[in-house]
């Protein structure tokens, strides 16, 4: 068999953008010797053709010839040019290769079958650079160690990607006989993160049985037991030792005596309690499936569920991200009997981008690598699934340099009465989609850990690869399927792969599965491998045996891999088998419910913390710009643009608003179906600087600042569904855990007030770096929390963009002495320690009043007050609308001990709405907000000016509304 | 003509299907959404309609160059069928990858027929970047039927490689003497500029190419995506106003589908 080998480059005189990319990659990291780089495609065909037909795939198939052009063979390095090297990127043996697939299935077109197609990435990099430079640029710019291997120089060829077909092997791990240490050291060895208590039940269990476990055993275990699936953290029951006043109360002297108090489920007592107690009747289901469902109209019901990737992500953050966004994807997609996905979100927590090379960990990526690679699977992903990605945010923190935070969102709309599954006995089990590898594997164990700086190695089977075409494919095969009414129930091979898939599905029933007839990427896999491997782009359904022809032809007929591999009975047990031998035999009583519970301790004491002292001054212009040009204020339109956010044709608020697309819009806007103007409005709120004060007034501001960006676009205050993300640190340590009890209990006060349940949550923890030195670094506590809401009519919308000269504005909502953990004190340096609070009696009314002014038609823009407080809201508002504004804080509402200017511009207390409104709509707006604290504080000019004036006259900030863009802007011109 | 019925072409990885088939339905054409395969198991399918359109997405991944293998695809199975239905005087559009599609056939600029000679080519944006912005297109020519003459319009872009480039010089001055030049990117008040106005770096802000019949058209911009005025970036601003879209004058992307249906009407 001849092996061809295309080399493709570019054409003098046409841009290699790729390779002048990686150029500049390769100064933003400090190498300055490197003069130029130039990229080529390299495809390797294995098949019995001439040469002809090779010139032909070359010619008609994989070169523009306008702009390109082909080698067979391996070309040299550029004659004339001594002094370049070469250097290829190849990905590891079982990465799948889409490229490869596609080309394959071209040349068939073509008439010519074809054994093998592997693809690479040829750089030659020009200037004179040293071998460990080489390596450098090798490791940290062009290839991930986890899925890419280098080949430096023009002789070696890759290695050969065929591997060794598996021998059935039956593996037992004995345990009947362990001690606890031994027990421990099992787990530790196989990767299980199984504690000795589960370790010791599982012992157990066997103990009784009178055997001992086979690996696929214990690996199931480990897997439906992990952190990751079953929330046990969570779960727990928890003693909770307070050394401050109660939440809600004022008084934060510390006390004598701490208070003490039980929980025995914190979830059930604290997010799942409001949700019960709220009881809306419009929740269909929640927290009980893949994604939270809410009702949309009469016939349809939208779901949600937004998801962490950070430990993926850290690793690979390319692929870590496309996986995040593809695995969420298919939690609405296996909600109920299956959501189409209408919208995507993402909120992103970064290391500071501008952090020098040498201060970052050994094991670690730089943040703007991170957050470059991280946007750019999210967008891959996304875009090529056809879903707009229309809401998110990114924060920057220090300590999330070691463990970046990736939360992926995605919202499903469905039919009404399609959001249960209803899977029986004699169904038949069939996984669709993409074929399984051994990527991925121990994903959900190993998301339970913390990372250290040997993880990159140990755990780089865990990354999984993504492929959206070929969820693509499987999303547009199971919508018809789904019509057709062909199946019986649909759940996501997420974390934990078949294993939890199948085991989840068949938990009431049983299950038995043959495992060698999964289809495989590549030979060797063992069955355990098989079971657990977290390979993307697959579902599982339960099929009727009388659907079976029928539903395969639907996947045939789009050629999507559709397999029988088993069905469901109804011995309540879990039977794998390989090549008909049994090799796991697990009561689903025991899976599902063995795991034991915890009980944990927690304890809250208020950090010692007091104001800063700063001058007041006569002037905050500068204050103003340090502020917008802050990371976390700063435009994020480079990231924005590259999501594609018009896809489906849904768009209404759309994230980029204002005269010149430009301005940053509170919520959006969807309007998922073509003949009605209902609809949906998408938010989230999160500052995790505020838990470093308390996390309790952080998780309550998370919530009022997510329900009041619903409310500035037009959303319903009474139809608002919530979601939460708890990412924390190490929660064995009560100290870390008391903070994410403080702000579970938020959450249920928060959830009440505004009547708004939560209808599904995630956690992601032990978000702990262990550097080298034995240092560790947590990161903040950060409570992530997403919110959705009806809009009844589209056309009713507001963006926050000012829209017209002569308008009048309004603040309403108090403004407090709140400036702890304001970005005003933090581009001062400095934490503070009155952390904004939320009334929660006039919260919700602000809401309510906001809400019906926007739908009697009285508010032409509407912009929320949060980082940066009521200047930088002021300041979005006039450079997003194009026009000025003259402020005057005489009517400013406030609380007594709000006397200071700079309080007054920049503090973040939370409830607050800037309000845009014509003149001839004063007197209805006016008495709609009647006995509410609002007041007039400017209007709308021509002059292009920022200017804001204090109670007695003075000016205080006065600026072009150009040179505030500019600031806000520039942080992120990449 | 009684009923113009058109044909929104699906692959792996197209997903602008569903917003093109309510465009076409919104301008009066009964559309349907048809997978490939389907075309390729029965050519003669392409007898019962009008008009075909090559919507966005991302073909197979856009693997080897955007459109490229479901261009190969469509050479080696459907290159007749196709070249019928453009001599029957039918109507093909190209939005986006489906622009990318019918120029790496050949159909565009190609004078009605596919073949491999590569005379335009899109690729690569300069920014090297995918993005999502809002451009105005002033139209080229007066031969190209989903045009309405003298009307610029407003529309999205999505795409990462956008970059209308010609073989050589003498091809490009072919094109526009020949009018097959459909649209250039444009400011606001119709002067040709630099990026983002023009926001891929096509030759001579090339957005949009037309065959020399004028029935065959493609563009980088997404008309279905503006057929609503809520689909506006700024319809906020617009309200009641002669821009906001509503009344007699349509949202600027229904311009080339309503032409379209209405050229079947009056000409088949």
């Amino acid at each position: 068999m001849r092996q061809w080998r295309f080399e493709v480059f570019n054409r003098p005189g046409f841009s290699d953008v790729h390779g002048t990319s990686t150029f500049e990659d390769i100064q933003e990291l400090g190498i300055n010797t490197v003069e130029a780089v130039q990229s080529a495609k390299v495809f390797l065909i294995e098949g019995e053709f001439d040469e002809d037909f090779a010139g032909r795939v070359g010619r008609e198939l994989l070169t523009d010839s306008v702009c390109e052009e082909y080698y067979i063979g391996r070309s040299k390095a550029p004659a004339g040019l001594a002094k370049a090297t070469l250097i290829e990127v190849h990905l590891k043996s079982g990465v799948t290769d889409p490229v490869a697939q596609s080309v394959m299935a071209a040349v068939g077109d073509m008439g010519v079958s074809v054994d093998n197609v592997r693809t690479a990435r040829k750089y030659i990099l020009l200037g004179e650079i040293t071998q460990s430079q080489t390596d450098t640029i090798a490791k940290k710019i062009l290839s991930n160690d986890c899925i890419e291997d280098c080949i430096i120089g023009d002789e070696a060829e890759p290695p050969s990607p065929h591997l060794k077909p598996y021998e059935l092997e039956i593996v037992k791990w004995p345990i009947r006989e362990l001690d606890g240490d031994a027990l421990i050291a099992l787990s530790k060895e196989k990767d299980l993160f199984l504690n000795l208590v589960e370790m010791q039940t599982i012992q157990k269990y066997y103990q009784e049985l009178g055997r001992e476990p086979t690996d696929v055993e214990l690996e199931s275990l480990a897997q439906t037991w992990s952190e990751h699936c079953v929330h046990k953290t969570l779960k727990s029951s928890v003693d909770m030792e307070l050394w401050h006043g109660l939440p809600a109360r004022e008084d934060t002297a510390k006390m004598a005596v701490p208070q003490h108090i039980h929980f025995d489920n914190l979830l059930k007592e604290t997010v799942f309690k409001a949700t019960k107690q709220l009881d809306k009747k419009w929740c269909i289901s929640v927290f009980a499936d893949n994604a939270g469902v809410v009702e949309f109209d009469e016939e349809s019901a939208v779901c949600f569920k937004v998801e962490t990737h950070n430990r993926p992500s850290a690793l690979d953050p390319y692929g870590g991200a496309a996986t995040g966004i593809g695995g969420v994807i298919r939690d609405p997609m296996g909600t109920g009997m299956g959501a189409v996905p209408i919208a995507n979100t993402d909120i992103f927590c970064f290391g500071p981008p501008d952090k020098k090379l040498e201060d970052i960990p050994k094991g670690v990526l730089h943040p703007r690598r991170i957050m470059k690679g991280v946007v750019a699977g999210v967008r891959d992903y996304g875009n090529r699934m056809g879903i707009p990605t229309v809401n998110g945010a990114i924060y920057f923190d220090e300590r999330y340099l070691g463990n970046p935070l990736v939360y992926c969102g995605n919202i499903g709309l469905m039919d009404k009465d399609k959001c249960f599954k209803n899977p029986q006995t004699g169904n038949i089990i069939i996984v669709v989609g993409g074929k399984t590898g051994r990527d991925g594997i121990h994903g959900a164990t190993f998301s339970s850990g913390e990372i250290t700086h040997e993880y990159e190695t140990i755990f780089s089977h865990a990354v999984q690869i993504g492929n959206p075409i070929t969820e693509k494919k499987m999303l547009d095969v199971l919508v018809q399927a789904n019509k057709a009414g062909l199946y019986e129930a649909i759940t996501d091979c997420g974390a934990g792969g078949l294993s939890s898939a199948v085991g989840e599905m068949g938990s009431e029933l049983g299950a038995e599965v043959d495992l060698e007839k999964v289809p495989l990427k590549y030979a060797g896999l063992n069955y355990s491998e098989i079971w657990i491997s977290e390979a993307q782009e697959r579902m599982v359904i339960a099929v009727k045996p009388e659907n079976v022809k029928a539903i395969i032809k639907i996947f045939d007929d789009e050629n999507v891999e559709s397999t029988i591999i088993g069905k469901f009975t109804d011995d309540k047990k879990l039977i794998l088998r390989y090549n008909g031998q049994q090799v796991c035999e697990l009561d689903m009583d025991f899976l599902h419910n063995g795991v034991p519970k915890y009980s944990r301790k927690a304890v809250w004491e208020s950090p010692q913390l007091a104001e800063p002292s700063i001058h007041e001054k006569d002037s905050y212009n500068d204050e103003l710009l340090q502020i917008l040009s802050s990371y976390n204020v700063a435009s994020k339109e480079w990231v924005i643009r590259q999501y594609d956010h018009e896809v489906q044709g849904s768009s209404v608020v759309k994230p980029l608003t204002g005269v010149n697309n430009d301005g940053p819009s509170d919520a959006a806007v969807i309007r998922p179906k073509f003949d009605s103007d209902r609809g949906l409005a998408i938010s989230c709120g999160m500052n995790p600087l505020y838990g470093d004060i308390d996390p309790y007034w952080m998780a309550l501001a998370g919530i009022d600042e997510a329900i009041r960006n619903l409310i500035c676009v037009g959303g319903r205050a009474d139809r608002i569904a919530l979601l939460d993300n708890f990412s924390w640190g190490n929660c064995a340590k009560p100290e870390t855990f008391g903070p994410l009890v403080r702000a579970a209990q938020a959450c249920y006060d928060g959830a009440m007030a505004f009547e708004a349940p939560f209808v599904s949550g995630k956690d992601s923890l032990n978000n702990e770096f262990a550097c080298e030195d034995g240092r560790k670094i947590s990161i903040p506590s950060t409570l992530l929390i997403s919110a959705i809401s009806i809009v009844d009519d589209v056309n009713k919308c507001v963006t926050m963009d000012a829209k017209k000269a002569s308008n009048l504005l309004f603040i309403v909502g108090e403004t407090k002495n709140e400036l702890g953990g304001s970005h005003y004190y933090k581009v001062k340096g400095h934490i503070g320690a009155s952390v904004p609070k939320v009334d929660l009696r006039t919260a919700p009314k602000i809401a309510g009043k906001i809400c019906a002014a926007i739908a009697e038609g009285l508010i032409a823009g509407c912009h929320d007050c949060s980082e940066g407080g009521l200047a930088v809201a002021l300041a979005e508002m006039a450079f997003a609308g194009g026009l000025g504004i003259e402020a005057d804080l005489r009517g400013l509402p406030k609380s007594k001990d709000c006397s200071r200017i700079d309080t007054q511009l920049f503090s973040e207390s939370n409830s607050r709405y800037v309000v845009e409104v014509e003149l001839e709509k004063y007197d209805a707006f006016a008495k709609l907000m009647l006995n509410l604290p609002f007041g007039q504080i400017g209007k709308i000019t021509r002059e292009k000016t920022l200017v804001i004036k204090t109670e007695e006259g003075k000016t205080v900030i006065d600026m072009d509304i150009d040179s505030l863009k500019q600031a806000w802007q520039k942080p992120f011109d990449w | 003509m009684k009923q113009v019925r058109a044909i929104v072409l699906r692959a792996a990885g197209i997903n602008c299907d569903m917003e093109t088939e309510h465009a076409l339905e919104l301008a009066g054409a009964k559309a349907e959404r048809v997978h490939i395969n389907r075309i390729i198991e029965d050519k003669n399918m392409l007898d019962e309609y009008q008009i075909i359109v090559f919507p966005g997405g991302f073909s197979y991944g856009d693997d080897v160059a955007a459109g490229k293998i479901l261009a190969n695809q469509v050479v080696h199975h459907l290159r007749e069928p196709l070249e019928k239905f453009i001599d029957d005087g039918k109507l093909v559009l190209g939005i986006c990858n489906g622009f990318q599609v019918l120029v790496k056939t050949g159909i565009l600029p190609g004078n009605g027929s596919a073949n491999h000679q590569e005379e335009v080519t899109i690729t690569d944006n300069d920014s090297g970047k995918f993005e999502d912005r809002w451009v105005y297109l002033a139209p080229q020519t007066e031969k190209c039927i989903f045009i309405e003459p003298g009307r610029q319009i407003y529309l999205p872009i999505a795409h990462a490689e956008g970059k209308v480039v010609t073989k050589d010089a003498a091809t490009l001055e072919n094109l526009k003497s020949a009018g097959q030049v459909a649209f250039k990117y444009v400011d606001k008040n119709g002067n040709e500029g630099d990026y983002p106005i023009n926001p891929n770096g096509s030759m001579e802000s090339i957005a949009g190419l037309t065959d020399t019949t004028g029935r065959v058209m493609g563009l980088m911009p997404h008309p279905e995506r503006f057929v609503r005025p809520s689909q506006h970036p700024h319809w906020t601003r617009l309200r009641g106003t002669r821009d906001e879209g509503r009344g007699t004058r349509e949202s600027d992307g229904m311009t080339i589908f309503n032409n379209a249906v209405k050229y079947i009407k009056e000409n088949l």
